[in-house]
């Protein structure tokens, strides 16, 4: 799998740089770009059905699961890839 | 764009990329209501490219939150002003508010199912009066825990009894209310299970009541439901032949040698296939062929004494080396049908992808090649839905029930003789066929009670056997009420002069008692007449797992010869007379051709 490869050397760039698709996709815009700094507030469309819709996308497709109070202190899209290093490292 | 090859990720993932394609397709325009008790989003934008896919383009109302009763009954002007074509109310075992103590009588278990049965009832009397649309109510999935275990589903105060007693009321709700149709929730969240049904992480946080999977389930339900309304449900199922009605290359292996039946493992699972390719049959889906194959060498496999199908249940039959997508126009244009009315099944990837790039109206699910996963694909596409079935429809009466319902019935006879006469037995014996050998050579080699010599055979000493004129040999296959036993009894004699030995008896024991081995001895001794035989002599030889046999022959009316002192072996003997009588009463034996 190319995802394994990426992963067993990972660092957080990767990371983001594997979600710029994703987020493209489910926010439907093809220019997007995000940053750590990507917050809901700072992002057009990223309400909450979308944020449903993007966590849902993640879990599926690195196959992790967020427990229910995992995301909700995560204040921007740096945030959510360091906890999601934390989980993929203990898969 | 074919949905049907999308991967669950795929589909979440691209959901407004599809919309947008799936867009250009001229479309009917429907409104739809959604009153809901969880947040269904994921359901609503899945169904929506689902049926963008089937030419309808749905315009969606959702209450707020879990105010699904309060905008239908007490503050309905915003659905009234949203005129819905249909209502679909979605709630789940959360939603539900009645739930009676677990100390209830059944007084109280009939009063509490009562009380939130009129909840939904208002619902839905609400809606009809107000709106007159259709009403599309999901029943409701057992629930997540079961503080009774086992007795949850017996007890007055359990959940589980009291779910299993509301759907039960919405269905008899429905047969009698043509606005209100059942969403079957129950069977969907059972076929994946309740552990993939409830997502809890995304319920705390989201209030999303399910999984990815069973909210794609849920869609492609609502989707199959809605589709019925409309009369665009698929109307004709086109099967592949090779390795998908049967195992194996028809023109490779010769038709007698192609897997169907119930003596293997692969054959048993063609065969289920057949069988539930015939109900849809029966409840009036059209049946076609599309193979590559010569026509004439197609044809054959029907004629396999074990095939299910019959020529005459197709209604087309296309079996040629023209492109398939080619041959699925004919066939719509022979049965009038659009393409968009097709389901096509086929084990060969290839073909199937070329179908759906050329035909994207025609369905395509993505089946497979293993036989046993074929079924569960067609059921998942919810295809053939219907929303209600006439008469007209069973046009066949379904012949194929459980094997557990003999047993049923045999409690309800006064005598056993008319149980046995109750199973309407038909039995074919014969000499052995090139089609039965390999059976044969298993049931020697596997069957031990009922197995008076327990003599084992390999496949070329039944081969020979079977050329042999020295040998009268016969296979028996019993058919009764319930369905086909296959080949199930066995004989090899070998003539010497005017007597014949027994060398090997056996039958299976799923027909023990059946009075089969009467009709096998019946047959044995008419052809036993044919060729001038006096005296037919058997034998038992003890094993440990034979003595159930042990007076077999005795039971047939054969006279002892001789005996060991501790009975391990016996020799048996029977005069052929011409007034010979019958023995078997309750089995008719089909006319087979004497050689």
């Amino acid at each position: 799998m190319q995802c394994e490869k990426q992963r067993s050397a990972s660092s957080m760039a990767n990371i983001l740089e594997e979600l710029q698709p994703l987020f493209r996709d489910i926010l439907d815009q093809p220019n997007l770009r995000i940053s750590r700094e990507s917050n809901s507030s700072n992002v057009e469309g990223w309400d909450s059905l979308a944020h449903i819709n993007l966590v849902t996308a993640i879990e599926q497709e690195y196959d992790i699961k967020f427990s229910i109070d995992e995301l909700l202190d995560l204040k921007n899209v740096g945030e959510m890839v360091d906890l999601m290093e934390i989980k993929l490292a203990t898969k | 764009m074919h949905l049907d090859a999308c991967s669950i990720q795929e589909l979440f993932r691209n959901k407004s990329r599809l919309r947008r394609q799936l867009q250009n397709h001229s479309c009917r325009e429907l409104r739809i209501a959604v009153l809901r008790g969880s947040t269904v989003n994921e359901v609503i934008e899945l169904a929506e490219l689902f049926l963008l896919a089937e030419g309808l383009r749905c315009t969606f109302y959702e209450s707020e939150y879990n105010k699904y009763y309060e905008e239908a009954v007490i503050d309905s002007e915003r659905i009234v002003n949203f005129r819905p074509d249909i209502v679909y109310v979605h709630t789940s075992c959360m939603n539900l508010r009645g739930w009676p103590p677990l100390s209830a009588t059944e007084s109280d278990h009939e009063a509490f199912v009562a009380a939130e049965f009129s909840r939904f009832q208002q619902i839905w009397d609400s809606v009809q009066q107000r709106l007159g649309s259709h009403i599309i109510q999901n029943n409701f999935e057992l629930p997540p825990f079961r503080v009774l275990g086992n007795l949850d589903s017996i007890a007055y105060g359990g959940r589980t009894r009291f779910i299993n007693r509301l759907n039960l009321e919405f269905a008899n709700q429905a047969v009698h209310d043509p606005r209100l149709f059942v969403q079957d929730v129950h069977a969907l969240s059972a076929a994946l299970g309740g552990r993939n049904w409830f997502d809890w992480e995304r319920w705390y946080n989201y209030k999303v009541m399910t999984t990815p999977a069973a909210s794609l389930a849920l869609a492609r339900s609502l989707t199959a439901i809605i589709r019925s309304l409309y009369g665009r449900s698929r109307k004709c199922l086109v099967l592949d032949l090779d390795n998908t009605l049967w195992g194996g290359v028809i023109g490779d292996d010769g038709p007698e040698n192609i897997k169907i039946g119930r003596e293997t493992a692969v054959a048993e699972a063609y065969t289920v296939f057949q069988e539930y390719c015939l109900m849809l049959r029966s409840r009036g889906i059209l049946l076609a062929v599309c193979s590559k194959n010569d026509e004439e060498t197609a044809k054959q496999g029907f004629e396999h004494p074990d095939s299910v199908l019959k020529l005459s249940d197709f209604s087309s039959f296309r079996a040629n080396w023209e492109p398939k997508h080619e041959n699925l126009v004919a066939i719509a244009e022979e049965l009038n049908l659009g393409v968009d009315s097709l389901v096509f099944v086929d084990d060969n990837p290839a073909e199937r992808a070329l179908v759906a790039s050329q035909l994207p109206m025609v369905a395509v699910p993505d089946v497979g090649s293993d036989v046993t996963q074929f079924i569960p694909a067609l059921e998942a596409g919810g295809y053939f839905e219907t929303v209600n079935t006439s008469a007209e429809d069973f046009s066949r009466a379904d012949t194929y029930q459980a094997n557990w319902q003999r047993a049923l019935l045999e409690s309800k006879f006064r005598d056993y003789r008319e149980y046995l006469d109750s199973l309407q037995m038909t039995a074919d014996i014969d000499a052995f066929k090139p089609v039965y050998l390999d059976r044969i050579t298993q049931l020697t080699n596997k069957t031990n009670q009922f197995n008076l010599t327990t003599r084992r055979y390999t496949a070329g000493d039944i081969q020979k056997i079977s050329l042999d004129p020295t040998y009268i040999t016969l296979y028996g296959k019993l058919t009764d009420a319930f369905g086909d036993n296959g080949l199930v009894s066995v004989i090899v004699g070998r003539k010497d002069g005017s007597t014949l030995h027994i060398e090997l008896w056996l039958m299976s024991c799923r027909v023990l008692k059946r009075d089969l081995e009467l009709a096998m001895l019946d047959e044995l001794v008419a052809r036993a007449q044919s060729a001038r035989i006096e005296t037919i002599v058997g034998y038992y030889n003890r094993t440990p797992k034979n003595t159930m046999v042990a007076d077999h022959y005795l039971r047939l009316g054969f006279v002892c010869e001789s005996q060991d002192s501790n009975g391990a072996h016996s020799t048996w003997r029977l005069q052929v007379t011409a007034d010979y009588q019958p023995r078997c009463r309750t089995i008719q034996v089909r006319d087979s051709v004497h050689t």
